[in-house]
């Protein structure tokens, strides 16, 4: 009978856990996922690949609620997405019952992250194939937050963030363009980083936007195309501008 | 008809007896190895229950703690009593879980201070862990769980959990039935119905600290006056915004005194020695 002891995840001789790396190879072929976090409002923005004409684009949704206050966007393996968030709904849940308060931001993040490390040191598993953004509020400070946890198991906050597909060149373009943003103006520039990578347009686009007051609110395909419109009209204007001002130069 | 194996129920020592087929433990003294066991045969599951009424200790206690507009107010008396035996005058019953809860005994001595010490060591982790503290609602939901899952094995613990955190002050009762009640105003033990009589006649939500302080002491002192297995001294804290505080300790004895002072009766007969001649 095999013995599922053995463990999988073991160094190599110049100290890689070569299964967590080949983990984050994963991450990389996954779709591209933004967030950013504003003074009042988080937003996290996914890629959609292109969905079959027959399937109900309903029932493929990338953006995870885990609590009325905490939203979850991940790149990787969709399968080992689904367990990690079901785990993570019932610590929630757990969370209340036993504290009578609700989770932080910080602590379900820790909660993941933990659980993503656990399988990296334990016999007969594999590694979770996926990073996650994570983005709530605070329920003591009111405060907008935003963790990205990967599979080694680390975790960290962040002002604005991108994993999956492409993501180094999102997180250049936020480099060079993030400032303090709220309302539309945090939509806008997660919207713009994700525009970086993705074929513009409302179809291909999926974006969450979390304010203190109304919650988690998943926006429809026509908002997302004023948006996208919006900022192309900004992009042309921008680019006139330039071209103008090299002309009189 | 079927007959059931009972097999498992026939005990090593006595033959089983009488038309039952040995399923009470009906044993008639010889062959048992000298155990009094209770009498219980029209309810079998009765037996476990019975036994551990006869071990359990009667919260020989009083406890009080109450809510009003400047904290919380935590009082409770020192002696521990087996049976009528006083054991100790001295004993504390308020312990300071960390520097903002304070918890109180009441039933068993052991079970009190392990667990309340275990929920001190607890709230410490989630302090470090969440780099907050927890809250008075956390903490005693984590006691009443763990209590929880201790139920029928015999703890005995009724406790009130008395802090001040974010939301203000709290006040909590738990105990090892599993119970957890939220309220303004509780008293536990013994001399708890003595000690409600006070309380409940002299409590205002506005208070000052010493007038506040006063109303329990005087609450616990009836207590003790009237409850035998209440005694000793009276502690009072106070838990205000910036932690727990003590306000006194007083000799019982010292204080019916105070609140009721030797009259000097006048004198009606004076015996003199009956004259010699």
């Amino acid at each position: 009978m095999a013995r599922y002891d053995r463990a999988i995840t073991v160094f190599s001789p110049d100290g890689h856990l070569f299964q967590v790396e080949y983990a984050l190879e994963a991450v990389r072929k996954g779709n591209a996922a933004v967030g950013v976090r504003g003074t009042d409002t988080v937003v996290l923005a996914v890629e959609k690949k292109s969905t079959p004409k027959l399937q109900d684009s309903r029932s493929v949704r990338k953006i995870a609620r885990l609590d009325t206050h905490i939203a979850l966007a991940c790149a990787g393996l969709k399968a080992d997405a689904r367990v990690l968030i079901n785990r993570a709904r019932i610590e929630c849940q757990s969370h209340r019952l036993t504290v009578e308060d609700p989770v932080t931001v910080e602590y379900i993040t820790r909660y993941i992250a933990g659980l993503q490390q656990k399988y990296t040191q334990s016999g007969g598993v594999r590694p979770f194939g996926l990073s996650t953004l994570i983005v709530g509020f605070d329920p003591y400070t009111d405060k907008p937050a935003l963790y990205q946890t990967d599979p080694s198991g680390t975790f960290s906050a962040w002002k604005a963030n991108a994993t999956g597909r492409n993501s180094n060149s999102m997180r250049e373009f936020l480099e060079k363009n993030y400032k303090e943003t709220s309302g539309k103006e945090t939509v806008k520039l997660a919207i713009r980083a994700l525009l970086e990578v993705v074929e513009s347009g409302g179809k291909n686009i999926e974006i969450a936007v979390m304010t203190k007051e109304d919650g988690l609110r998943e926006l429809e395909e026509s908002e997302i195309d004023e948006y996208v419109a919006e900022i192309e009209a900004e992009k042309a204007a921008a680019e006139a501008a330039k071209k103008g001002g090299q002309k009189d130069a | 008809m079927m007959k059931l194996d009972m097999s498992a129920l026939e005990t090593q020592f006595g033959a089983p007896a009488g038309e039952d087929g040995g399923l009470l433990f009906d044993v008639d003294g010889a062959a048992m190895p000298g155990m009094e066991f209770p009498n219980c045969r029209d309810q079998f599951d009765r037996f476990q229950a019975t036994t551990k009424d006869m071990v359990k200790n009667k919260r020989g206690t009083t406890t009080l703690a109450f809510i009003f507009d400047k904290g919380v107010i935590v009082a409770a008396d020192s002696r521990a009593s087996m049976g009528g035996y006083i054991s100790s005058q001295t004993v504390r019953k308020i312990i300071e879980i960390n520097p903002y809860m304070l918890g109180t005994m009441a039933g068993g001595a052991a079970d009190c201070q392990f667990w309340h010490r275990n929920l001190g060591t607890k709230c410490r982790l989630h302090e470090l862990a969440n780099k907050r503290r927890i809250s008075v609602t956390g903490a005693s939901k984590l006691l009443a769980n763990i209590l929880y899952s201790y139920r029928g094995m015999g703890l005995s613990i009724g406790t009130m959990i008395a802090g001040w955190d974010e939301k203000g002050p709290g006040l909590y009762y738990v105990d090892s039935e599993g119970a957890r009640l939220k309220g303004n105003r509780f008293s536990v033990g013994s001399g708890s119905l003595y000690a409600y009589g006070i309380l409940d006649e002299g409590y205002r939500f506005k208070m000052s600290v010493e007038e506040a302080g006063e109303l329990a002491r005087r609450a616990i002192y009836h207590a003790t006056f009237r409850d035998g297995a209440s005694g000793g001294c009276v502690s009072v804290y106070h838990v205000g915004p910036d932690g727990w505080k003590k306000l006194s300790g007083d000799d019982v004895g010292e204080l019916h005194f105070q609140y009721y002072p030797v009259q000097k009766t006048p004198v009606e007969q004076e015996m003199t020695d009956a004259s010699t001649s």
